[in-house]
């Protein structure tokens, strides 16, 4: 059982990272931001995996700040971006 | 079968981190950075470190990430002329062989570690009786190296009047940062009225549980902090003005509560921050609730950057 | 019981995993920003979601169950909203 949950988590992190591999080199911003979007669930869906596998209740915990901060940090950045686009003016209907 | 997992997770670690430095766009570079950070808590609960953990997820995730953007968007005038001037090949030679250099120290370092290495750690889940606290990381944090984390937090309120002071002199008490504006009906504003509620009640049960469990009054701090930020990027509330008198009562909370209870403790008890057994817990805790109060508002404080906006009159 | 709640999570956690795949297949094939978001999303939703599901026989009691329930409904919350802003960022970026 542990071991199935381990495979899985690493089954998850490979798709993360091929992904990421895609969404880095992507051209444009929104590509970018995908990234945090991914990896905030991907990570979130590994590190419960990897918490369940191997006895670890406070992996949930992590989870649960991980999801607030990983909300927080795509929020950040489509904000930014949303204001370099048109060189200083805001796109007000976000 | 967890040696492939660890493996998969130092390479992409590295990958990203890789990828960081490289990247040609400011905005590139700091979501590639953002995002390590996020994974590097993953690789702090592999260690079994679910406290550091839940420090990598709060700052080096989001904030810093917000943190180096709100940094960027301050550069970005200058930023053609930083990247017309590329260093000669001499230097970056030098630079390398510096880093590889210091890789090199810190690899022996750590691989002729004696085994097993030195630690103090048998020793503080020993002493666990002294507080009655079952968390060892918030017994070193609060009671056994109370000291550095009351210093810690002035060091905090320090750099936060460092930030401030790099305003201009007419606007010193003013509103920090961009007014920002959002659609009230938009989908940024739900999401900054919804999310908000269960993240304040997420912060506070990590701070209530750390006496026990992972978590800690920092991280707390963090993901109030985060959701304070929030309410402020979607135009919901402005930024407070920085002269006024209930938002610097906040900043001190912390340390100030912190401070009395050490004295409390060279007055009625034997040393400096010591606190008597049978109190230690509650102490602890009415030492930490005002903490996060500040942690929160000067992480926000320090995101929002110096006044850039005249207080109303 | 054991065997089947062992069996029930061997088959969502391997759904919820499928749902990753073929979200990160998407994201890598699809031609544009809008199509590639939409894959994210499903991976988003449907596969954190049965992870969870799956995780949930295994949780730290009700209060366990409670907070991985609770991970899931954050993320669909902030994950379909950042959607929206991230795809009215890229038409923007198209059309300007």
């Amino acid at each position: 059982m542990n071991t199935f949950l381990v495979v899985a988590a690493s089954f998850i992190l490979l798709m993360v990272a091929l992904g990421l591999v895609r969404i880095l080199r992507g051209p444009g911003d929104a590509e970018r931001m995908m990234a945090a979007q991914l990896l905030g669930t991907g990570g979130i869906a590994v590190l419960l995996l990897q918490g369940a596998g191997s006895g670890m209740p406070a992996a949930v915990d992590v989870g649960l700040t991980l999801a607030l901060l990983a909300a927080f940090a795509s929020i950040a950045f489509v904000k930014s971006a949303a204001r370099s686009r048109r060189d200083g003016s805001q796109i007000t209907d976000l | 079968m967890g040696l492939g997992f660890e493996i998969g997770l130092v390479v992409l670690v590295l990958g990203l981190a890789t990828w960081t430095i490289v990247a040609r766009e400011t905005f590139a570079a700091v979501v590639g950075f953002a995002t390590y950070g996020l994974l590097l808590a993953l690789v702090w609960v592999r260690l079994s470190a679910p406290d550091v953990a839940l420090t990598e997820a709060a700052i080096g995730g989001g904030l810093t990430g917000t943190l180096l953007l709100g940094a960027a968007a301050r550069l970005r005038a200058t930023e053609a002329a930083a990247a017309a001037e590329r260093p000669g090949a001499q230097l970056r030679l030098v630079a390398a062989v510096l880093s590889a250099t210091v890789t090199a120290g810190l690899a022996a370092a750590v691989l002729f570690l004696p085994d097993p290495a030195p630690t103090l750690a048998p020793a503080a889940a020993a002493n666990a009786a002294a507080t009655t606290l079952g968390n060892p990381v918030t017994n070193v944090l609060m009671a056994f190296r109370a000291m550095d984390t009351l210093l810690e937090k002035v060091v905090l309120l320090l750099a936060l009047v460092g930030v401030w002071s790099l305003a201009p002199d007419r606007l010193w008490g003013g509103h920090p940062g961009p007014r920002h504006e959002a659609d009230p009906q938009g989908a940024f504003a739900f999401l900054a009225r919804l999310l908000p509620p269960p993240g304040i009640v997420i912060g506070i049960y990590i701070l209530w549980v750390s006496a026990d469990h992972p978590g800690g009054a920092f991280q707390s701090g963090t993901i109030l902090a985060a959701m304070w930020m929030l309410v402020m990027m979607a135009g919901l509330a402005d930024t407070p003005p920085v002269s006024r008198r209930l938002l610097r009562l906040a900043l001190i909370a912390g340390p100030l509560v912190f401070l009395l209870v050490g004295l409390g403790g060279l007055w009625l008890g034997d040393a400096f921050l010591a606190y008597p057994v049978a109190y230690a817990k509650a102490l602890i805790l009415a030492i930490e609730f005002p903490m996060i109060l500040t942690i929160a508002v000067t992480l926000g404080l320090l995101l929002a950057g110096p006044p850039e906006r005249e207080r109303e009159r | 019981m054991r065997l089947v709640l062992d069996l029930f999570t061997i088959v969502t956690v391997s759904a919820g995993v499928f749902f990753f795949l073929a979200g990160t297949v998407g994201l890598l094939r699809f031609p544009d920003a809008l199509t590639r978001l939409h894959a994210l999303t499903k991976a988003d939703n449907l596969g954190l979601g049965l992870v969870v599901v799956g995780l949930l026989p295994r949780a730290d009691g009700v209060l366990g169950a409670l907070k991985l329930i609770s991970i899931w409904l954050l993320v669909l919350l902030a994950s379909a909203t950042v959607s929206q802003l991230i795809a009215r960022v890229a038409r923007r970026n198209v059309s300007a």
